[in-house]
């Protein structure tokens, strides 16, 4: 067991598929030469040379439509996309092309193309560098969305995302990057499907993903110390195809749930977890489940204001606290 | 080329043509549904083109309008007659329809409705052909009107800056529904507008089979053999109408009749009765054996297949069995 950051566990990944797979590929602005933005590929490009650490143009939509053309016919591309805010210049491509060609063709085309994004607030990026789309992706029928929150999952998720035969998108955190965790010695596969138990509890269960995991944890863990709340903390980690069963399982359990983004709430993450418990286990629940998440407004600029806008532990706490009534 | 090729040709495209007059009938008795374009005065592009090319090898890809390319890339036409009926047995298990023809196993990679969406996926049927090293090239075809949608430049600077070795082929028939091409475009010399990318291009006739077997000839050695993209506009024309509700207002009926008068299949059979390769009478022939093969055996087999069970409608979503390392 080693410990690495976030974009180290994401260079391990490529670096063992690119090695073990020719037409294992990635592209992306400045991925290359230049070691990608958050240094996700660094070193790659040296060691698999310009026809498989491709530095593109600023094309969003016809180099994610390259790499889908490239997976039609047996390739597998790794897109980064530099931040999630520019996927909307790709999701022609993204939404016309590879989440449908599977179903549209009756089943005879794969299309094995993984896209990869930062997709957080960071800080103080502004509106148009600080939108989450996890809700756009998630709406999508075709695609698989997931959302490493550890290091371990950042390689795993990964690793098993370049293996699948169906599109993925990897939503990453700008914030993220940095984060230190362990991550096993040997080859190691995140599920693409099914949630995690992060933190086992019996009071109410926490559900979160990406970023979010760790202000649940956080709060999980003051809630225990000072109000005698046990949570449990769910990650989501797959966002679309959703475990019906891994939530239904938690809220069996606690009998009582919160949800947790970095999004706004509508359309999003934590209508869709609720309604899920409202169709699996509606009469196991002791108090309504209520979501913490962003302001329904663009990401502000101002340090203050953004601050505002974007949930923390502090907010699940409360929530919390409310519900159990301590 | 020698006779028998050339009576071959000659029946592809007028197989092409009582193919799709059939299609329009099954869509005014509706068995055929949704949008239904049609190529008919256009089918010199596609089959003088992938006559130079290897169909069933290169990989091919078209817009919406895509019925003939995939007849000649090899596609069985009793699948696509299936799959235009919306049945289980279809090109596309009934899930594709007219637009969204596919059949990889002679590399038609389809049929799609967004127009300029094809472009960037021929580029990366070359990239995956540039990474296994293979001689096989990608060719798509579309329209003038997908020229002018951002996937057209941003493609051909990259087609161009890697080396892919893709053939672009626009089937210029001047109009992008009922909007003429002078209207929506300032260049309205198509092949003019990849110079700035390097990217060498020729225009010809596409009415005239043999002028687009010489240039797609020409076009395709290059692209395989420089292993770089080439783009080769054919002048053409659609005969009728941009789909089957159109009300051809915008154009004249002395237009059309100017270019029915130049009809692809009209000219090919010209030159070979005036060369003697060819009588009326083995024409007609032709005709009749093409009209009863349709009627008896492709029309017959799609009406009869069955439709899609609805019990497998969220089949095909993701693959199934597919790989799931996590679980080994
Ligand atoms: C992105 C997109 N915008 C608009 C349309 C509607 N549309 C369908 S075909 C077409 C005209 C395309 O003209 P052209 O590329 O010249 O092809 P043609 O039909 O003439 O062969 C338009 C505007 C579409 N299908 N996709
Ligand atoms: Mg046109």
């Amino acid at each position: 067991m080693a410990e690495m950051m976030y974009w180290q566990g994401i260079l391990r990944a490529h670096d063992e598929e690119m090695a073990r797979d020719p037409l294992v590929f990635a592209m992306g602005e400045d991925i290359g030469v230049a070691g990608g933005t958050y240094k996700a590929t660094s070193g790659l490009f040296a060691k698999y040379g310009e026809q498989r650490v491709i530095d593109t143009p600023i094309s969003e939509n016809s180099y994610t439509g390259i790499g889908v053309g490239a997976a039609m016919v047996g390739a597998r591309p790794i897109v980064e996309i530099m931040s999630v805010n520019f996927a909307w210049l790709a999701m022609d491509q993204l939404m016309n092309n590879a989440a449908k060609i599977h179903y549209m063709s009756g089943g005879r085309i794969r299309c094995p193309f993984v896209m990869r994004l930062p997709g957080g607030t960071a800080h103080q990026l502004g509106a148009q560098h600080s939108a989450r789309m996890e809700k756009v992706f998630m709406g999508i029928s075709g695609l698989r969305v997931v959302t490493p929150a550890t290091p371990r999952d950042a390689y795993g998720l990964l690793k098993s995302a370049v293996r699948c035969d169906d599109p993925v998108v990897i939503i990453e955190h700008e914030a993220m990057y940095n984060l230190k965790g362990e991550i096993p010695d040997t080859e190691f596969f995140t599920p693409l499907e099914g949630v995690e138990v992060m933190r086992p509890g019996k009071d109410v269960s926490i559900f979160a993903y990406n970023i979010s995991v760790h202000w649940a944890l956080e709060a999980a863990q003051k809630l225990a110390q000072e109000y005698g709340i046990d949570a449990e903390v769910i990650d989501l980690r797959a966002l679309k195809p959703m475990d019906r069963a891994g939530i239904a399982a938690s809220v069996r359990k606690t009998h009582r749930a919160i949800v947790v983004e970095e999004d706004e709430a509508p359309v999003g993450v934590g209508s869709e977890v609720i309604a899920i418990i409202n169709e699996e286990c509606f009469f196991d629940l002791d108090a309504a489940p209520v979501r913490v998440h962003a302001l329904d407004v663009p990401i502000p600029y101002s340090h203050r204001l953004e601050k505002a806008a974007i949930p923390n532990a502090d907010d699940v706490i409360a929530v919390a606290r409310k519900m159990l009534g301590r | 080329m020698d006779a028998t090729d050339q009576k071959r040709l000659l029946r592809e495209m007028l197989f092409a043509r009582r193919f799709e007059e059939r299609c329009a009938e099954a869509y005014h008795e509706r068995q055929i549904g949704g949008f239904l374009h049609l190529y008919p005065g256009e089918e010199a592009c596609a089959i003088g083109v992938l006559e130079k090319a290897r169909p069933g090898s290169d990989y091919v890809v078209t817009g919406y309008r895509d019925h003939i390319h995939a007849l000649k890339s090899g596609m069985n036409p009793k699948a696509l007659m299936a799959e235009l009926f919306g049945k289980e047995t279809g090109c596309s298990k009934g899930r594709g329809g007219s637009m969204h023809l596919f059949d990889p196993d002679v590399h038609f990679m389809g049929g799609y409705a967004l127009v300029g969406g094809p472009f960037p996926l021929a580029a990366g049927f070359a990239k995956a052909i540039q990474l296994r090293g293979s001689d096989e090239i990608s060719i798509c075809f579309l329209g003038d009107g997908a020229n002018n949608q951002g996937t057209f430049h941003e493609t051909m600077n990259m087609a161009s800056l890697w080396n892919l070795p893709v053939l672009f082929i626009c089937e210029n028939n001047l109009y992008g529904i009922g909007t003429a091409i002078e209207r929506s475009t300032v260049e309205i010399n198509q092949y003019k507008r990849v110079a700035p990318y390097g990217i060498e291009a020729a225009q010809c006739d596409g009415q005239d089979i043999d002028v687009v077997m010489a240039h797609a000839e020409k076009a395709v050695q290059h692209v395989r053999g420089k292993r770089k993209p080439y783009f080769l506009e054919l002048m053409t024309y659609r005969l009728r109408g941009h789909s089957m509700s159109d009300s051809g207002a915008y154009r004249s009926k002395e237009e059309v009749e100017e270019w029915a008068q130049r009809d692809p299949i009209g000219i090919y059979k010209r030159r070979l009765i005036e060369a003697g390769v060819l009588s009326e009478d083995e024409f007609h022939a032709t005709d009749e054996a093409i009209q009863d093969e349709i009627e008896n055996e492709i029309v017959r087999f799609a009406t009869e297949s069955p439709e899609p069970r609805v019990e497998d409608v969220a089949r095909y979503v993701y693959v199934e069995g597919g790989k799931q390392p996590w679980l080994k």
